[in-house]
């Protein structure tokens, strides 16, 4: 951010340091800071474009029939939405996070690859530039859902391509960033900080990256069989050939489900620094904490095909993927009732990063319960490509994965920036966005137990209603965040007047409230001694 | 470059920015474009693709230029040392995910799908399809052959496998500073790794000329061709890693403590040759 001062406060040897300024500053940076708030705009920016996207969508489901989008454009969207929001919006704001506060909570001068780490991000506007130029190729955007199932994939346009080819630079580039961030916790941490010292950030950090490293080569050879299926005349995906389309989906899904909790766990990071502070009490069972979320990590390999209980999966698939899947909530409830016994007798306040940490609570765990009805075989037979698959996974991509991010960016921001944002703004951002974000999905169960089916641009008259009050809260949640960058240039600019102490929250604990607010260019570049 | 300041112990070496990645960055879009227009019959798709691999090939030489000047100004200490380790680490267990998906498919083709087209449920659709294998699945009609074992690629294992042991020996001889015995043997390596290739690209000659086994071949020309291929490409890749180091070795760069580009090459190279051992059983026995 251009309010970060350069090279202030540190006075040893950088006589022959060059650092460009300007634009080239950015193009050509190793520093960790100046990394993790360009990962953080181009989040924003993907955030945008895929928000706008949703609008779309949402407007032309405001009524039955078809109003502003042909269905071909209406699939591109759905499709593009997915993929923008997944890699472009929601990973790379968690890993912007990693990047600013990962070296502060360790203790480490930077990245363990600072250089490396410029190129983690420099990839994303390219994969950016393919997948929203696909909109204006020839046959436009990639529209077979973001899931990129074949059949519909491989007769797909030039677009598809672009996607496929952009899927491959985005996953060079968290795979890069994951050797990253693993390295640097377990490499740079300083000296007397033990494994089972780490901030919960950086545990989760730690497992998500792991599994990004696991999963995402997985991916790049999925993506690679359609493009030589399209190009070159194999035959994974086509039965005619002995391959079998239902086979894109096993290892498509291999990657995909640990991707949810690629998304989910460093949230899950967020709130577990978030709510020991505002609660002013240490995290309730921190070792079981850690010991949950590796179970989930192991857990979120062995259990892919609850996605495709609809594809004729033999019984004992279907079983053994059931109760797999159900065994998940095990784990996952105990870190809820841990983030509950971290409240319990806590004196709580509520300033905005712990109210959207509550709202992350509350909504999080409506979104796993309702994952754990979609898990029962027989319901989700009944249920599968409806709106309330789309509702579940909203309640936990966006009450889950972006309500934590809002309150890292309410809670870190003041160490960023060096000033506080406006407790009033920040307020009115959570409220606004809780209460549109339940119009908008909380409405799509209704639809789905109706039968409503997802990524189709029309629909049946007696959905009309609940259609109706979903795009009208959809528009309220995209307005909301235009507020919400609003508070956020404010508190760059220091409009609230009120300047970040090192330790702006009293409950706070850790390295990162040990440097001054905003932190200077240069931090720990002589480990700090945890005792 | 800040030498002293930055391998005082205490201090983790952080690179001074650089121009590379963005170029790297502007290779890959460069690529990408290319290949959609290559792949989607447009007019300039190979000149984009020429250029885009020309850019790559110019970022790859200054970028590893740059980590070798610096490592052989001794900036990177133990803790580096460390990091290169871990990282390379991962690294080998990415590309290993990688080709897991491919056997997977493998697997998956063998297992599942060519014995459920052969299957009573599909008798209606594919009503003479027998589900042997090696097939080209039940509608592609062009019969091949096989490629045997116990030709060509009994011949392969034995080089790679021999490879692996030259490679021990000059290890051996780095631990112990001797510089020509070195040479010899990560030379004898990349010999080995080079006639491994020449022999591969014979071997898909024969395939298309003499047994009619074609990329094209239904299910298992996909399975033979990408995994052996992409096997094939990471093979090449060694063997220039390895090309780098013994260059430098021939330039007396490392010493007997210092030459992780050594061991991370030697990594690589016996993860390729296990990778070898898996398409050996898979791919041309079973």
């Amino acid at each position: 951010m251009a309010s970060v001062p350069q090279d202030h406060g540190h006075d040893h040897a950088h006589d022959h340091d060059h650092h460009p300024t300007g634009l080239m500053r950015y193009l050509t940076t190793t520093n960790h800071k100046d990394i993790g708030s360009m990962y953080m705009w181009f989040s924003f920016v993907m955030f945008i474009s895929g928000g706008i996207m949703a609008l779309l969508i949402r407007a032309e489901l405001f009524q039955p029939g078809l109003q502003i989008l042909q269905p071909e454009r209406f699939n591109q969207l759905t499709t593009l939405h997915g993929i923008v929001m997944i890699f472009g919006a929601i990973m790379p704001a968690f890993v912007g996070f990693a990047n600013w506060m990962l070296p502060l909570q360790l203790g480490a001068p930077d990245m363990a690859f600072a250089r490396m780490n410029n190129w983690s991000f420099w990839l994303l506007p390219p994969a950016a530039i393919l997948l929203i130029g696909s909109f204006f190729v020839p046959g436009g955007a990639a529209a077979g859902g973001w899931t990129l199932y074949p059949p519909l994939s491989i007769q797909a346009g030039m677009g598809m391509d672009m996607m496929i080819f952009a899927v491959h630079i985005m996953g060079a580039s968290s795979i890069m960033g994951s050797i990253n961030i693993i390295t640097t916790i377990l490499n740079l941490r300083a000296p007397g900080m033990t494994m089972m010292k780490m901030p919960m950030f950086a545990w989760t950090w730690l497992i998500t990256a792991f599994l990004l490293i696991a999963t995402m080569p997985v991916l790049a050879g999925a993506v690679t069989m359609l493009l030589t299926d399209r190009h070159f005349g194999t035959t994974f995906f086509n039965a005619a050939g002995g391959g079998d389309p239902v086979m894109f989906q096993h290892i498509f899904w291999f990657f995909g489900h640990p991707e949810v909790y690629i998304i989910a766990l460093p949230a899950f990071g967020v709130v577990s620094q978030i709510i020991p502070t505002f609660s002013r009490k240490p995290l309730f069972g921190y070792a079981s904490m850690v010991y949950a979320t590796a179970s989930i990590a192991i857990l979120s390999f062995i259990v892919w095909a609850h996605h495709m209980y609809t594809t004729g999966l033999p019984v004992a698939g279907q079983l053994y993927f059931m109760y797999a899947t159900m065994l998940i909530a095990v784990p996952t409830a105990a870190k809820i009732f841990n983030w509950l016994a971290t409240m319990w007798r806590g004196s709580i306040t509520l300033e905005t990063p712990m109210l959207f940490c509550l709202g992350f609570l509350f909504l999080f765990t409506m979104g796993g319960f309702t994952g754990l009805v979609l898990s029962l075989t027989p319901v989700d037979i009944q249920l599968h490509d409806t709106y309330y698959v789309v509702a579940h996974f909203h309640y936990v991509m966006v009450a889950g994965a972006l309500f934590s991010a809002f309150a890292a960016v309410y809670y870190w921001g003041p160490k960023w920036t060096g000033w506080m944002y406006e407790e009033k703004h920040g307020k009115i951002h959570f409220w606004w966005s809780l209460i549109a974000f339940n119009v908008t999905f909380f409405p799509q169960h209704f639809l789905g137990l109706a039968g409503m089916p997802r990524r189709i641009p029309d629909y049946n008259m007696q959905f009309t209603e609940w259609n109706q009050v979903s795009s009208i809260g959809a528009f309220a949640f995209g307005t909301a965040q235009l507020y919400f960058i609003w508070i956020v240039i404010r508190m760059i600019r220091g409009k609230s007047g009120i300047r970040a102490a090192a330790k702006p929250w009293d409950g706070a604990e850790g390295l990162e409230w040990t440097v001054p607010s905003p932190a200077p260019y240069h931090t720990f570049e002589t480990p700090p001694i945890v005792k | 470059m800040s030498a002293s300041s930055h391998s005082a112990p205490g201090h983790y070496y952080v690179p001074q920015p650089s121009i590379w990645p963005i170029v790297g960055s502007v290779a890959l879009l460069t690529l990408a474009i290319g290949a959609v227009m290559t792949m989607n019959k447009l007019d300039g798709g190979f000149p984009v693709l020429a250029v885009g691999f020309a850019i790559l090939f110019f970022m790859m030489f200054g970028w590893f230029g740059a980590v070798i000047k610096e490592s052989e100004a001794r900036l990177y200490g133990k803790n580096v040392d460390l990091s290169f380790r871990w990282s390379m680490s991962w690294f080998i267990f990415s590309e290993v995910m990688f080709f897991a998906a491919f056997f997977g498919a493998l697997g998956f083709a063998r297992l599942h799908s060519v014995p459920d087209l052969a299957s009573i449920d599909s008798k209606l659709l594919w009503p003479n399809f027998g589900g042997a294998w090696p097939t080209t699945g039940p509608y592609i009609d062009s019969p091949f052959s096989p490629m045997g074992a116990w030709g060509i690629p009994a011949i392969n294992t034995a080089l790679l496998l021999t490879s692996g042991i030259t490679l021990t020996i000059a290890h051996h001889a780095m631990l112990a500073g001797q510089r020509s015995k070195l040479i010899l043997w990560l030379a004898a390596t990349i010999v080995l790794g080079c006639i491994f290739l020449g022999f591969q690209v014979y071997e898909y000659v024969h395939a298309y000329s003499d047994l009619n086994l074609k990329l094209t071949s239904g299910i298992f020309g996909s399975t033979f061709f990408m995994l052996t291929g992409f096997h094939g490409f990471h093979v090449t890749v060694g063997v220039i890693m390895l090309t780098v180091v013994l260059i430098r070795c021939m330039r007396g760069h490392f010493d007997e403590k210092h030459h992780f580009a050594f061991e991370a090459a030697a990594w690589y190279w016996h993860f390729v040759d296990v990778v070898w051992l898996g398409l050996f059983v898979v791919v041309y026995m079973m």
